[in-house]
């Protein structure tokens, strides 16, 4: 009785959206589980843990010094590789594996990634501004971009 | 600007949910829907009832006891031996008996407080056989308990308050399943899993990463968690995880879910008694209470994260994207929590441990007021209604005049009851608290130092005892010492109010309806709304000041210092 229920959606899922159901699986990954992408040559994500197995935020209060010190010791890291540090770059997010950036996070490895890659700024600047989505219906949420899209997109460039 | 839109379409979405799903709710619940009596029918059948005969107070609480205990025995035995059972792709290991005891207590009660992470510690059968049930079927007790003391205020000499498997089956066949079959495919369609398979391996050869990713039948849990006000992930991240809340779209959908009954019994609430009006005044003080929270937990999520901008970053355009995912940005995902934490659903699409103080504030007072803005299903409308007892009480108090709500004389006993539902929840969370920050088990549980450390205990236990479920989730509570202490809010904050209720339900049906004269304290008009918004304040304020200056408040004060 308490099965059917979900044995029927899964049924109906399997059968009108197997890609999302399955879990949104590409050659590469999951479009739905970020993973580490050390830069400069690619881009990259947010300092999250992505590991799918144990997913949740790092959990660190406004007012811890911990979150201070792994700010700091990301702003180094970004600086080192020529990134401007942004808020969503320095800080981890709620599920530890957002598959997303802003194009504010994009923008500022533009030069970065161009540079690593032999690619001139420009076409990466067009990559990154194609590859923004959301806000959904124009209002839902707010505009992303899906790191490991925009990778794949990129090394099809490369 | 978006997010005003956002705002205007939840108000729209849940409107015609307040004038459809309440005007449905009132004819489910008085048996005039038949459509699936070919499901109904059967069930009275192997649970051997007679669908016609009602039951006293003292027997609708007696069979919603027996009911909830062997929901518990029911999902403890699966989880203890989900092992030995199929559906476990994982080959997951039974669960522990303290954590297999919490889950099994916390979901029956609609609690959904999760000691362990969903990805690797339960089964496919655990999620769909036990947790899944429960989220049905602890929703529906909810939505019966409200029913049946709206039945006492509307019935006149009356010794019986309609039958709890009646109620409890309709509840989930006309209401609950039909609405999370649609939902659940929403959410698949947007990208939520909905799969029976184990994990998939994955490697990329671009930047030579691997992984494991966790899946499972994700969607159909999760219509059900939003729409039953439950709250409990599939995964770890709960509605951060984008297999369980993939887009801005799921989002909006899961808020305007946990919404949407709540919300919609005040009309169903109205429509009962016979008169709308006195529906309205109790979604107008839900309203205004809402608003309140949810202005102050946004505009304190708009402000910049302390700790980032002392680490160097100053600029931060958004406001506070520490513990939060980007495809929702800040004010959805501040919306989303508060929707969360005012009803009792305590699902979180972001880090409530992370949020600013003040968001921290609003999402853990939201719970202290007694999640009565709108609350959880039927829970909320229960609640509202014990406070509404003791503001017609006060109201008759200030013109030295025997109070009367709904044309039912208040007298000593109903007042009593009224007054015990309300305090239960105060007196558990401050002495359970009190417990854990006197015993070094307690004290061992928070990740972060400082008043923030305080407020991850503090938050826990008003979760808990509220049936929420959501954490500062920084908390380890897997212990011996959480696990047990626990249960004892989920069980005192359920049933401890829900009976109560009942007993008022029960002296209300037995007495005679008193015509109303011009001297009657009229709650249908603005100045009862206000009295009403003034007890709920003044008793959530009275009972825990005190704690929350320890926690968030002095967190705030802090200005400049770091733990």
């Amino acid at each position: 009785m308490g099965l059917a229920y979900p044995l029927l959606e899964t049924g109906i899922g399997q059968a009108l959206f197997p890609y999302q159901s399955n879990g949104s699986l590409t050659k590469y990954g999951s479009t739905l589980v970020g993973q580490k992408w050390a830069g400069p040559k690619w881009f990259q994500g947010r300092p999250d843990a992505y590991n799918p197995m144990s997913t949740g935020g790092a959990n660190l209060g406004p007012r811890s010094n911990t979150l201070v010190t792994e700010v700091r010791n990301q702003i180094a890291k970004l600086k080192n590789e020529g990134i401007t540090p942004t808020p969503d770059l320095v800080t981890t997010s709620g599920s530890g594996v957002d598959p997303d950036i802003s194009p504010a996070d994009a923008y500022a490895q533009v030069n970065s990634v161009a540079k690593a890659s032999n690619l001139p700024a420009s076409v990466v600047s067009r990559l990154v501004k194609a590859h923004i989505r959301g806000p959904q219906l124009g209002f839902l949420g707010s505009p992303y971009i899906n790191v490991l899209v925009l990778n794949e997109a990129l090394a099809k460039l490369k | 600007m978006n997010f005003t839109w956002t705002i205007v379409a939840l108000v729209i979405v849940l409107g015609i949910s307040w004038r459809f799903l309440g005007q449905y709710m009132v004819s489910v619940y008085q048996g005039r829907t038949k459509w699936a009596s070919f499901l109904e029918r059967p069930i009275y059948r192997i649970i051997g009832v007679d669908p016609e005969v009602e039951q006293s107070w003292q027997r609708y609480s007696a069979a919603l006891i027996i009911f909830s205990g062997f929901a518990i025995l029911i999902t403890y035995l699966i989880l203890r031996t989900q092992g030995y059972l199929p559906f476990n792709p994982q080959h997951l290991p039974n669960v522990t008996p303290a954590l297999a005891w919490n889950t099994a207590v916390s979901f029956a009660t609609n609690t959904n407080w999760q000691s362990y992470s969903g990805e690797t510690t339960m089964s496919y059968l655990s999620q769909m056989g036990a947790l899944t049930v429960q989220n049905f079927v602890s929703a529906s007790v909810g939505i019966a308990v409200a029913v049946a003391l709206i039945r006492g205020f509307t019935r006149k000499e009356s010794r019986t308050i309609g039958n709890f498997w009646v109620d409890l089956t309709r509840g989930v066949v006309y209401i609950l399943l039909p609405i999370s079959a649609v939902a659940a495919v929403i959410f698949m369609a947007q990208g939520a899993l909905e799969t029976l398979a184990g994990p998939a391996h994955i490697h990329n050869v671009l930047n030579g990463i691997s992984q494991n990713i966790p899946r499972g039948p994700v969607a159909s849990q999760e219509a059900i968690k939003q729409l039953g006000t439950n709250g409990g992930g599939f995964f770890n991240a709960n509605g951060a995880d984008p297999f369980e809340n993939p887009t801005g779209l799921t989002n909006f959908l899961s808020i305007a879910l946990l919404l949407s009954i709540p919300v919609s019994l005040t009309y169903t609430f109205g429509k009962m008694v016979g008169s709308l009006r006195e529906g309205v005044a109790i979604l107008a003080v839900m309203t205004i209470l809402f608003g309140a929270w949810l202005a102050i937990g946004v505009s304190a999520e708009h402000q910049a994260n302390p700790a980032v901008t002392a680490a160097g970053v100053t600029h931060q355009p958004v406001g506070n994207m520490e513990g939060k995912e980007v495809r929702f940005g800040v004010p959805s995902s501040a919306l989303y929590n508060i929707a969360s934490t005012q009803t009792s659903t305590g699902s979180v699409n972001s880090a409530n441990d992370s949020y600013n103080p003040m968001g921290g504030f609003a999402t853990m007072t939201g719970m202290m007021l007694g999640e009565i803005s709108p609350g959880g299903v039927g829970s909320g409308i229960y609640t509202m209604l014990l406070f509404a007892i003791i503001a017609v009480f006060l109201g008759g108090l200030m013109v030295g005049r025997t109070p009367e709500y709904l044309g039912k004389k208040i007298q000593a006993k109903e007042v009593k009851l009224a007054a015990l539902g309300v305090l239960v929840m105060p007196i558990m969370v401050l002495i359970l608290t009190a417990i854990a920050v006197s015993v070094h088990a307690g004290r061992v549980g928070p990740l972060n130092k400082g008043p923030h450390g305080f407020s991850e205990i503090l938050y826990a236990f008003t979760s808990v005892t509220n049936n929420n479920g959501s954490a500062f989730a920084g908390i380890n509570s897997n212990t011996a010492f959480y696990n047990i202490i626990e249960t004892v809010g989920f069980l005192i904050g359920r049933f401890a109010i829900i009976i109560p209720t009942l007993g008022l339900a029960g002296t209300l049906a037995a007495k005679n309806v008193v015509s109303s004269s011009l001297g009657t304290f009229r709650t249908d008009k603005p100045i009862f709304v206000f009295l009403l918004l003034g007890v709920v304040l003044i008793i959530g304020a009275l009972t825990f000041f005190p704690a929350v200056s320890l926690g968030p408040v002095v967190e705030q004060l802090s200005s400049g210092k770091f733990f």
